[in-house]
């Protein structure tokens, strides 16, 4: 299904740090919202960790808070209490902007509504991240190989709106693993895909996560999908009720 | 860092130059109007330098409004004694009737009777070719082409000037120096001075100005000039060199230009105002795009640094290409300004014009397109994950947002104080840019809060949810209100001020007033003056007397001292503005020609002193009571109690200022600076005014040619020509203004479609909504219009009201004049406002009535 070589994908640099110190760890997390003048627990009182290379699902209904919780991992956010530790690195004392750097460092992200820069050509999308790194230099190269592991070589001068739903996808996959990230957050990647497109978007991801050790946190609502997971977590009404590895 | 804020730019400008095109034309206008105009002023300059010498004709001129006295000639002589090579050239200059035989008509005419080799420099253009050398010889008259119209007059014809007859001999077709329009007043006959004795003119009464003209090869004409301006000057004359004639042209054209550089900084602000809205929908709908990079962790400098180098871009290029068009426009210029000015204008390109322009649209653009910038850095990277994150970190109390504008205040008040004429105006324009903004934002937040609260349950569906949009969440009626309203502030106070200054100018000219004015009527015409107006059937007025005098002291210092110790003093500019000092030179040496009567006409209001004439003054044996009008009484620098000694004819008469007129000098009446009480001028030498009316032109026509016929001296003005010569001056200025107020104009057109635009994409959003909800197209439409409606009524209402305000204190403080509202003319702009506003509003409104739904929503 998947063209190329599957060694393209270089593994991420070796972890420095203990192996005991896991890739994400967040302890009491609570995260509320104002609604209306009234405050809105989101999010409550939630603690786990993840090793590295380890492929968490976070599933749960609509409005169970599983967005928000990906939200918090990837720094994105700010929790109302709690903590959150990404790759040894505390993300609640940084700015803004500090997070942002981390992002650019270790973290991809594969989302629902692909969210690829319309303006930008899909080899472009793919470099952004490189870019932003100042890897300018390799940043091409490196965006073409990846798009013929994904199966799109030749496709990389295509604007978004060229291309397919599953085509899309594809190259945000692309990006996410672009600057060898190392843990790649998805948000219901394949909602807006037809059954089989989506099919080969998470067997991509999951041979990346074989292949490179990258962490995957995948965000879904679908059973089946969460089920290829080597982990679950079931959220209902904000709380965790379910955590597979503590079965 | 910076190569990546550059890839990104660059790549993101290839979508983005169509959806800033807006920020693009706005930049490109207010650069055009600016660069035209600063070009157009420095070309006009560099001319004025390169043809000072044959402006004036002569190295050095001297002039006086009587002959000159022989204390005056024998410092003439001294000049051109002093200097090696030295020539002369006499000139004298005078208003008279000219009558044509052949075709029966006649024409006041100014008449210029030359004496030796005037111009010195320069040359006369004629048809026939060298036919002004001719006249020197053979005598005879060259005209004006406007004369040859006028008489329906052809070359050969013969010219009746007083009481000489003189062949036409060719047409002026140019004249260095010469500004166009003066034309209108009246045309002009060039004669030999040998011929000036024939015509019987310049008799006693005549009005003329007598001018030498001296050509110095070898001499220093102001070294020349210190040394005999003051004795010059103690005898009423005045000199001027050609170099003070270069200073004084070139200030007050550079003060023209100055102004209407205020005018093209209208425009440019205007275009800031486009920049920013134009940037403000473009981030819009980049919020999307910001939060992904912020996602991919680009921080929130590098995403505004990404956009702010595309605004500059594209500043950049509207400023090439306003830059291109300004040097268009300043082609144009010259054909639009050339009846006012008195050169001609070469066409150059003015570099340091050329880069203040590029240097401006670059500030234009990067600084209006900052302040709605500086709001992605607040742009949550959340947004990826739900849509409708709004992020609560507004920006509103953001410290580098309030650094942002007040920078950008400054650097306005700076430009307006670069380009204005005066420091103070520069300020006054900032000041009243701050307050307009103010107010017009104050404007559109209380109308939010008000219509919240009191908009009427009981309004139609329809008209309500459209009026609703201006206070719902995320509303854009401030922002509208804001861009729209001063727009239109702008282009009503320039409107405005236009309207009062040109108001002026305009003569009263209603149906019982008189419209024939004959005067130099002399007392033993008086009887055959009034029997022609008889004979014809036309109402004769009581002759007014006038006695010409001249003043020989004020408040006890001589004229004559006055003027030659005035001397030492800057040449005065001619600008408008009460003197502090002692009185303005002109006062001094100016012929007054006086009345005298015991009541005010209708056009005069008694402004200090009492009735007039002062009651028992016959009777106190004082000095005679003289009444002033009240502007020159401000000139001469005297008050009531003040003593003026006037020399009537060699005589010199004792008065006390008893009274100060206000004269509305609009009117079509003889009015007076001098008025004296009857009794002491009853004797002394005058001539008589009278007035008449004739409402057929071909019976003033015939009395005007009887009366020419019978008494050549005689003058006559013909209110009806005198209308049309101010209208067709007021026309070539008027012109020349809205060819600037056009810009403001274009600007203003782009402003709108930008303001209007920036709250598309939100009523975009809501009217498809509606129509998913089974809202039918003219539901749409009518929605729309009640907002578009009652947004272009506000902003009017508001621009409106401030432009009253700041056009009266422009009329009333700046140019000193009377302040009045053309209400039919105000609507007319509103309406073009509301109706423009509802126009670009409905037309983007229209994409969404036609699509089907889903495919706006796609395509946002």
């Amino acid at each position: 299904m998947i063209p190329g070589p599957a060694t393209t994908f270089d593994a991420p640099e070796a972890s420095d740090t203990s192996v005991k110190e896991p890739m994400l760890r967040c302890e009491s997390l609570t995260q509320t919202y104002l609604s209306g003048g009234r405050e809105l627990t989101v999010l409550k009182n939630i603690t786990f960790a993840l090793e590295a290379g380890g492929f968490l699902a976070i599933a749960g209904p609509s409005g169970s808070g599983k967005s928000t919780l990906l939200g918090l991992l990837a720094g994105l956010d700010r929790p109302r209490a709690g903590r959150i530790v990404l790759d040894g690195q505390d993300l609640g004392p940084l700015s803004e902007d500090q997070r942002a750097r981390i992002r650019s460092e270790k973290v991809g992200f594969v989302f629902q509504s692909f969210h690829l820069i319309p303006t930008l050509t899909a080899r472009e999308n793919i470099q952004v991240p490189l870019e932003l790194r100042g890897e300018e230099s390799s940043a091409p190269a490196r965006a073409d190989e990846l798009l013929a592991r994904v199966g799109l070589g030749g496709r990389g001068h295509h604007y978004p709106a060229q291309l397919s739903g599953g085509e899309q996808q594809r190259v945000a996959l692309a990006r996410a693993f672009s600057h060898r990230p190392r843990i790649l957050f998805a948000d219901e990647p394949t909602g807006n895909l037809d059954a089989a497109t989506g099919a080969t978007v998470i067997g991509l991801m999951g041979e990346l996560n074989r292949e490179l050790g990258t962490t995957l946190v995948l965000v879904t609502h679908d059973a089946d999908l969460a089920a290829r997971a080597r982990r679950i977590i079931r959220l209902a009404d904000g709380a965790v009720v379910h955590d597979s590895a503590a079965a | 860092m910076r190569p990546f804020v550059l890839a990104m730019a660059w790549r993101e400008s290839r979508s983005s130059l169509r959806r800033l095109a807006l920020l693009l034309a706005s930049t490109a206008v207010g650069v055009a109007a600016l660069v035209a105009i600063s070009s157009f002023t420095d070309s006009l300059q560099d001319s004025v330098r390169e043809q000072a010498r044959s402006l004036l004709g002569a190295d050095l001129t001297v002039g006086s409004a009587s002959p000159f006295s022989p204390r005056a000639e024998e410092e003439i002589r001294k000049i051109l004694a002093e200097a090696r090579g030295a020539e002369e050239s006499r000139l004298v200059r005078f208003a008279a009737m000219a009558y044509v035989p052949r075709t029966a008509a006649t024409r006041l005419v100014q008449v210029t009777a030359v004496s030796g080799g005037y111009p010195f420099y320069g040359r006369i253009a004629t048809e026939p070719p060298e036919s002004w050398a001719h006249v020197a010889e053979a005598g005879g008259v060259l005209v004006d082409p406007a004369l040859v119209s006028a008489l329906d007059a052809k070359v050969g014809d013969t010219l009746a000037l007083g009481e000489a007859r003189l062949t036409v001999r060719g047409i002026v077709t140019g004249m260095p120096g010469d500004v166009a329009v003066r034309a209108a007043l009246g045309p002009r006959v060039f004669m030999s001075a040998r011929d000036l004795q024939a015509t019987g003119l310049l008799s006693f009464g005549a009005r003329a100005r007598y001018e030498t003209y001296l050509k110095l090869p070898a001499a220093d004409p102001q070294r020349l000039a210190v040394r005999h301006r003051a004795a010059l000057a103690a005898e009423r004359a005045r000199l001027r060199t050609v170099s003070e004639d270069e200073e004084s042209l070139s200030r007050t054209l550079g003060r023209l230009g100055r102004y209407l550089a205020l005018v093209a900084l209208i425009a440019v602000l205007l275009g800031g105002l486009g920049v920013a809205s134009a940037v403000h929908v473009f981030i819009k709908r980049k919020i999307e795009t910001v939060a992904v990079l912020r996602c991919l962790g680009a921080t929130g400098g590098r995403v505004l640094a990404v956009y702010l180098v595309q605004a500059a871009a594209l500043g950049l290029m509207g400023s090439v290409l306003g830059v291109a068009i300004g040097l268009g426009v300043q082609a144009v210029l010259p054909l639009v300004m050339k009846d006012l000015l008195p050169v001609d204008v070469r066409y150059a390109p003015s570099w340091p014009a050329v880069l203040a322009g590029l240097a401006v649209g670059l500030w234009v653009a990067a600084a209006f397109a900052l302040l709605p910038l500086l709001s992605v850095r607040h742009v949550s990277p959340l947004v990826v994950l739900r849509r409708e994150y709004e992020s609560d970190a507004r920006g509103r109390r953001d410290p580098l947002r309030l650094l942002a504008a007040a920078l950008l205040a400054a650097s306005v008040a700076a430009l307006a104080v670069f380009e204005a004429p005066s420091r103070q105006s520069g300020m006054g324009f900032a000041l009243g840019i701050g307050i307009a903004l103010l107010a017009l934002w104050t404007a559109g937040l209380a109308l939010s809060r008000a219509l919240r609260h009191f908009l009427p349950a009981r309004w139609p569906y329809l008209w309500r949810q459209g009026v609703a949009n201006l206070y719902r969440p995320a509303n854009q009626t401030v922002m509208v209100v804001l861009a729209l309203g001063f727009g239109a502030f702008l282009l009503d106070t320039l409107f405005l001020v236009q309207h009062n200054l040109l108001r002026d100018l305009r003569v009263d000219a209603r149906q019982d007033r008189p419209n024939l004015v004959l005067f130099d009527i002399q007392p033993d015409q008086r009887a055959g003056v009034e029997a022609e107006l008889r004979r014809a059937g036309l109402p004769a007025q009581e002759p007014v007397p006038i006695v010409p005098m001249r003043i020989a002291s004020v408040k006890g210092q001589k004229a004559g001292v006055a003027l030659a110790a005035g001397t030492v003093e800057p040449p005065r500019d001619g600008g408008i503005g009460r003197r502090r000092g002692g009185p303005n030179p002109w006062t001094l040496r100016r012929e007054y020609r006086s009345t005298y009567r015991d009541a005010l006409t209708s056009t005069e209001k008694t402004a200090a002193g009492g009735p007039w004439p002062p009651p028992g003054w016959r009777q106190s044996g004082g000095p005679v009571p003289v009444s002033l009008e009240q502007e020159v009484a401000t000139e001469l620098g005297v008050h009531v109690g003040d003593e003026i000694v006037w020399d009537v004819q060699g005589r010199e008469v004792p008065t006390r200022v008893a009274h100060l007129r206000e004269v509305s000098w609009g009117r079509f009446e003889p009015n007076f600076f001098v008025v004296f009480p009857t009794g002491p001028l009853d004797a002394a030498p005058q001539t008589y005014v009278t007035l008449s009316r004739a409402d057929d032109p071909g019976a003033r026509a015939a009395v005007q040619r009887r009366v020419v016929e019978a008494f050549p001296n005689v003058t006559a003005i013909d209110l009806a020509q005198v209308q049309q010569a101010l209208d067709r001056i007021v026309s070539r200025v008027a012109l020349a203004i809205r060819f600037m107020a056009l810009f403001s104009l274009a600007t203003g057109a782009v402003v709108l479609v930008g303001a209007v635009a920036t709250s598309r994409y939100q009523r975009l959003r809501e009217a498809v909504l509606l129509k998913t909800l089974g809202a039918t197209r003219g539901q749409i439409l009518r929605i729309a219009l009640a907002e578009y409606v009652s947004l272009g009524l506000l902003a009017s209402a508001t621009a409106l009201l401030l432009a009253t305000g700041a056009a009266w204190a422009l009329v009333h403080w700046v140019f000193d004049s009377r302040f009045s509202l053309p209400g039919g003319a105000l609507s007319a702009t509103a309406l073009v406002v509301v109706s423009l506003t509802v126009v670009v509003g409905m037309w983007t409104s229209h994409e969404v009535v036609r699509k089907p739904p889903l495919e706006v929503l796609r395509a946002e």
